[in-house]
């Protein structure tokens, strides 16, 4: 059995979902590869290697937005009982469906743990906020594609090791490669980003208006900490989708998350349950936030929140 | 413009849902409601089938029950619903749904396929870009914001780290992400007439697929276990009389945050 890790290339690098799943596989044992997609660089190769990509197939689409060439040329490369691990990520995910259809292939997605036994490959999922897992195995045959959620696994690096590089021609795909980038945007928020942050002030539709999410802002530049919010306000359009935590938007394990109005809908808490410490302020005594708070503060948003900072501020 | 959009009958989320402790399915009650996230699909497109002086036609894959979440959706506008409910189909995973829904989506004809990007209780999320590699279509996919000039569609997609303008000619696939559009709401009208709009329910077999490739059987996986996760330690939970914010400050210091 071979592993394959699908490894979106950045500005900044290999995507860091990449290499935790590279350090799953490596310690999984076997034959590791990297199938790396964007423009490469030997500093980004040398990454992959280092955290378990022993070959790297490099694939550069340019502006062509990659799924479909990428899900050709993986087809091409993976055999019947192979593992193909990819990320919860949009265009890890565009490549795992195309590819599950090209070759027939079950794909398991939002796994949080991959166990390998004997022949048996099986995930674990999480459902119901996280409250009950389950395990599913695969039985058939063909490749075995597994989309893994953020954060499930640590990424470490080993000992560098540069790997073998090949380079993979852009297949031709016809209609289904032809959609085209024509321009790319940033929008990342001041401060540390989400995904690293230590602390997480993360702000609901409790906080009533888009000007009142300033004090989540606020909050957050005091502790040196990263913005979040629920989905409800980013659809609001008070912040954007980057900053969403939750099951469709990022997931983090900070060691201080800060929950402010916000309900603790089962898809927002597999975001942010694995937190290590969790504090909640929400009004209501009965809000679902409360069953994974460490801290649990019955109150308004409006009153706490002012005198929190006020507090901090006076220190 | 011939719209095909998917849209799915869920359990009432308000509900939570139950697995069958023997065969570890989703027990689906008769009484199904539309996916929520479902909205902003039709929505777009029936802005656009508005646009162009097209048609929607929803297809939905699942148990029909009593049709209240397909009825929910034609209420809204859609001309009418392909429904395929089939005993064979129990057990199917998301490879096997994607080849049931492709095939009548085909059959249909279309010039845009919408989806959402993940459904409530399933959420595999690669549904759209299965269906697009079946159908042969290029995926506009994670659409946040959507225009249509000619035969060239344009989205803004959603990515980590931003959004990207990407665009293409049709026929395309559209996966749009909540608040790309503002669902409307069924109006009286509407919610009448969606009871006499027609709902089509083939079986497997009517759309030339074989039972035995399809449910369970067909699905290349099957669930070995289900348990619940270790528990979280229970916290403490205080009423804010006006110093809540001192035993904030309190954790923030034994974390050492400050
Ligand atoms: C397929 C799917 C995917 C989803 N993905 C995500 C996701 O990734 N992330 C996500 O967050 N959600 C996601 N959701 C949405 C999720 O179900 C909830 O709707 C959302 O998390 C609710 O956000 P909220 O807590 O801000 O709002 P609400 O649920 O409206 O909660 C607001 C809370 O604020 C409290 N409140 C009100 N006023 C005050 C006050 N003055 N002071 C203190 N408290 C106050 C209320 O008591 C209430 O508990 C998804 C939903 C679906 C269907
Ligand atoms: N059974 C189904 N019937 C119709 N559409 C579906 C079905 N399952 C998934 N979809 C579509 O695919 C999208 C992604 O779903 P999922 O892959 O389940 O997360 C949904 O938002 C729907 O538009």
């Amino acid at each position: 059995m071979k592993i394959f890790v699908f490894a979106e290339l950045n500005t900044a690098g290999p995507s860091t979902i990449s290499l935790e799943m590279l350090t799953k596989a490596r310690n999984l044992g076997g034959e590791v590869a990297a199938f790396a997609v964007g423009a490469g660089s030997d500093a980004a190769f040398a990454t992959l290697g280092a955290h378990g990509a022993t070959t790297v197939h490099h694939l550069d689409p340019g502006d062509a937005l990659p799924a479909a060439a990428a899900a050709a040329a993986l087809a091409g490369l993976v055999g019947d009982g192979d593992l193909v691990f990819f990320g919860l990520t949009q265009t890890d995910r565009d490549v795992a469906g195309r590819l599950a259809a090209r070759t027939g292939a079950a794909v398991l997605s939002n796994a949080v743990d991959v166990k390998v036994e004997g022949g048996s490959v099986g995930v674990v999922n999480e459902i119901l906020g996280g409250s009950t897992l389950v395990e599913t195995e695969f039985t058939g045959s063909g490749p075995r594609l597994v989309v893994v959620r953020p954060k499930s696994f640590t990424a470490e690096a080993g000992a560098a090791a540069q790997p073998q590089v090949h380079t993979v021609p852009v297949p031709d795909t016809g209609r289904s490669g032809a959609a085209r980038i024509t321009a790319r945007h940033a929008e990342e928020s001041q401060g540390p980003s989400l995904a690293d942050a230590a602390v997480i002030v993360s702000g609901g539709r409790g906080l009533g208006s888009a000007e009142k999410f300033g004090l989540v802002g606020e909050l957050a530049g005091i502790l040196g900490a990263a913005v979040g919010a629920t989905r409800a306000v980013v659809d609001s359009g008070w912040v954007p989708y980057s900053v969403q935590v939750g099951q469709t938007g990022k997931t983090v394990k900070p060691s201080v998350y800060i929950a402010c109005g916000i309900s603790g809908a089962m898809q927002h808490l597999v975001g942010m349950k694995d937190s290590t410490t969790i504090i909640a302020i929400n009004k209501d005594e009965e809000a679902p936030i409360f069953a994974v708070a460490d801290l649990g503060v019955i109150g308004d948003v409006h009153q706490v929140l002012p005198k929190l900072i006020q507090a901090l501020k006076a220190r | 413009m011939k719209i095909a959009v998917c849209v799915k009958q869920i359990p009432d989320p308000a509900t939570p849902y139950t697995l069958d402790p023997a065969t570890h399915f989703v027990v689906r009650p008769a009484e199904q409601v539309l996916d929520d996230t479902d909205r902003y699909g039709i929505e777009l497109g029936l802005q656009l089938a508005e646009a162009t002086s097209g048609s929607v036609t929803l297809v939905s894959m699942g148990p029909a029950g009593n049709l209240q979440g397909i009825r929910q959706a034609l209420a809204m506008g859609a001309d009418k619903a392909v429904v395929v409910s089939d005993p064979a189909l129990r057990g199917s995973g998301a490879a096997v749904t994607a080849r049931v829904l492709a095939a009548a989506i085909a059959r249909e004809g279309f010039d845009l396929v919408v989806t959402g990007t993940e459904s409530t209780d399933g959420y595999s999320g690669v549904m759209p870009q299965m269906l697009a590699e079946l159908l042969d279509l290029p995926a506009l996919t994670f659409a946040r914001k959507v225009s249509l000039e000619g035969t060239t569609i344009r989205v803004e997609r959603q990515t980590a780290a931003g959004y990207d303008e990407v665009e293409s000619a049709l026929p395309v696939l559209i996966s749009v992400t909540s608040g790309a559009v503002e669902p409307r709401y069924p109006t009286f009208k509407g919610i009448m007439q969606a009871k006499q709009k027609p709902v089509d329910q083939p079986t497997v077999a009517d759309l030339g697929l074989d039972a035995a490739a399809v449910g369970a059987a067909g699905s290349g996986q099957s669930i070995t276990a289900v348990r619940p996760a270790p528990e979280r330690a229970g916290g403490v939970k205080i009423k804010d009389e006006g110093e809540a914010h001192l035993e904030i400050i309190k954790v923030l210091e034994r974390t050492k945050v400050i």
